[in-house]
């Protein structure tokens, strides 16, 4: 638990080192924002406001957390691993970019509703599947992260390899935060965010399972 | 006789290619005669899952032994798995040509069946993306292991929760409303065990094929020594 905590204010400090990344990250999504309400002017189809909105998020999400892993040179991951165990790390990466990827989707919103309108029935719910939504994603990318920083071209592969496996993920977050807008309650989309909340323990137990065998070199 | 289930694989096909044709099937409004493409489509699709199941099993134990051999297994079982899920597409694209009117129509089926070609052909791009063994080995049975659980989900869980045109989703009929009589089954099910055989089989020889090149290389490596 303490080996936790103190990865997270380590993995904090780099962050607040290299300012340039989060922000990069945030000038990413306001110019991909910018880009859409500048060929699109503005949206009144729902299903195509909602799914513009997602793969923006994943675009942006792809971008933030492929550094996860890569930005760790070899003699540091292995100062990391004599220091504390590998359940720890995956744990610690998981937590802080799930805390990353929600501050990411709340800007996302913020700025796409400036830009093209917002039509969003009940804010609320619209607000805790994104949170939800951006925890799956985090969870998922961090291992896929984990695994294309073991290659050459990590960059590339990063897309490749998360794309088809983040499809049930994805899809439900697009069917839940769609019913969020449409306004149907919590009877009808209660399903749903279960069933996401379902895939980001599912996600996150295999992550854990998974890891250590990642780390030994 | 060691090659006995070679031998069923062959009579089962047989089995399957005849009587495929020959038997009487129900006649319904939309299918008619073409319902027969069951002994061919929908068995390509549980030889590819069987398959792929395989080498998920094959990965779990590489992690846990480290021998090389079982990630041989695991990849060439993804291979195989590869080859029978485009010819599942090709035969299931003609099928809806005839059937729906277009080759590719939006259903969950379908989508599937494109995300887990996509898994596993990303699956052997990362492995090519490495060369040293063990690690090549090691970081792609855990993409495997990973990649498959959540293509379960997407395959199996998820389509539930939505209609297609597919028997057994969304209000449509399941195969034990169409076959009533049972008749179709006498040859669906021989039909996916004949094609897993044929699967296995190939997948022997390959294994067979890619250690006897690992030797072949540690062999030269060695006299160059």
């Amino acid at each position: 638990m303490n080996d936790i905590i103190f990865l997270l204010k380590k993995e904090a400090q780099l962050e607040f080192r290299q300012k340039y990344a989060v922000g990069g990250i945030l000038l990413y999504v306001i110019s991909t924002t910018f880009i859409c309400y500048l060929s699109f002017r503005s949206i009144v189809d729902i299903p195509t406001w909602n799914a513009l909105y997602w793969i923006i998020v994943l675009f942006a999400s792809v971008n933030a957390i492929s550094k996860s892993f890569a930005q760790e040179s070899q003699g540091k991951l292995l100062y990391l691993y004599t220091l504390t165990n590998p359940r720890a790390i995956i744990i610690a990466k998981i937590i802080y970019n799930s805390g990353l990827l929600a501050v990411l989707t709340l800007a996302t919103t913020l700025f796409y509703s400036l830009f093209l309108g917002n039509d969003i029935g009940d804010l609320a719910q619209f607000i805790i599947v994104s949170i939800a939504g951006s925890m799956g994603l985090a969870s998922l990318l961090t291992l896929v992260s984990a695994i294309a920083a073991k290659t050459n071209n990590n960059v590339s592969l990063m897309a490749i390899l998360s794309f088809p496996i983040i499809l049930p993920l994805l899809i439900t977050i697009i069917h839940a935060s769609k019913n969020a807008i449409d306004d149907l309650g919590w009877s009808v989309n209660g399903k749903y965010i279960i069933v996401l909340l379902a895939l980001n323990a599912l996600i996150s137990a295999l992550s854990y399972l998974l890891f250590p065998y990642l780390w030994r070199d | 006789m060691k090659h006995w289930w070679k031998i069923l694989a062959v009579i089962l096909v047989l089995y399957t290619i005849i009587f495929g044709f020959l038997i009487e099937v129900p006649a319904l409004p939309i299918l008619h005669e073409s319902i027969r493409n069951l002994f061919f489509h929908v068995t390509m699709w549980f030889s590819m899952i069987i398959l792929c199941g395989v080498s998920w099993v094959y990965s779990i134990m590489f992690l846990n032994t480290g021998k090389t051999d079982h990630d041989i297994i695991a990849s060439e079982s993804a291979n195989v798995g590869i080859m029978f899920g485009s010819i599942g597409i090709l035969t299931g694209m003609i099928w809806a040509n005839f059937t729906w009117g277009a080759p590719w129509v939006n259903d969950p089926k379908l989508n599937g069946a494109a995300i887990t070609m996509l898994i596993y052909l990303a699956y052997f791009v990362l492995r090519n993306s490495m060369d040293e063994e063990q690690k090549r080995a090691k970081v792609s049975s855990l993409y495997n292991i990973f990649a498959f659980i959540l293509l379960i989900v997407f395959l199996y869980i998820l389509p539930r929760m939505t209609d297609s045109l597919h028997p057994g989703n969304g209000g449509n009929g399941t195969f034990s409303d169409l076959d009533i009589d049972n008749t179709m089954r006498t040859v669906f099910y021989p039909a996916i065990i004949g094609w897993t055989l044929i699967g296995v089989w190939f997948l022997t020889l390959r294994v067979r094929i890619k250690k006897l090149s690992y030797q072949r290389e540690t062999e030269l490596i060695n006299n160059n020594i």
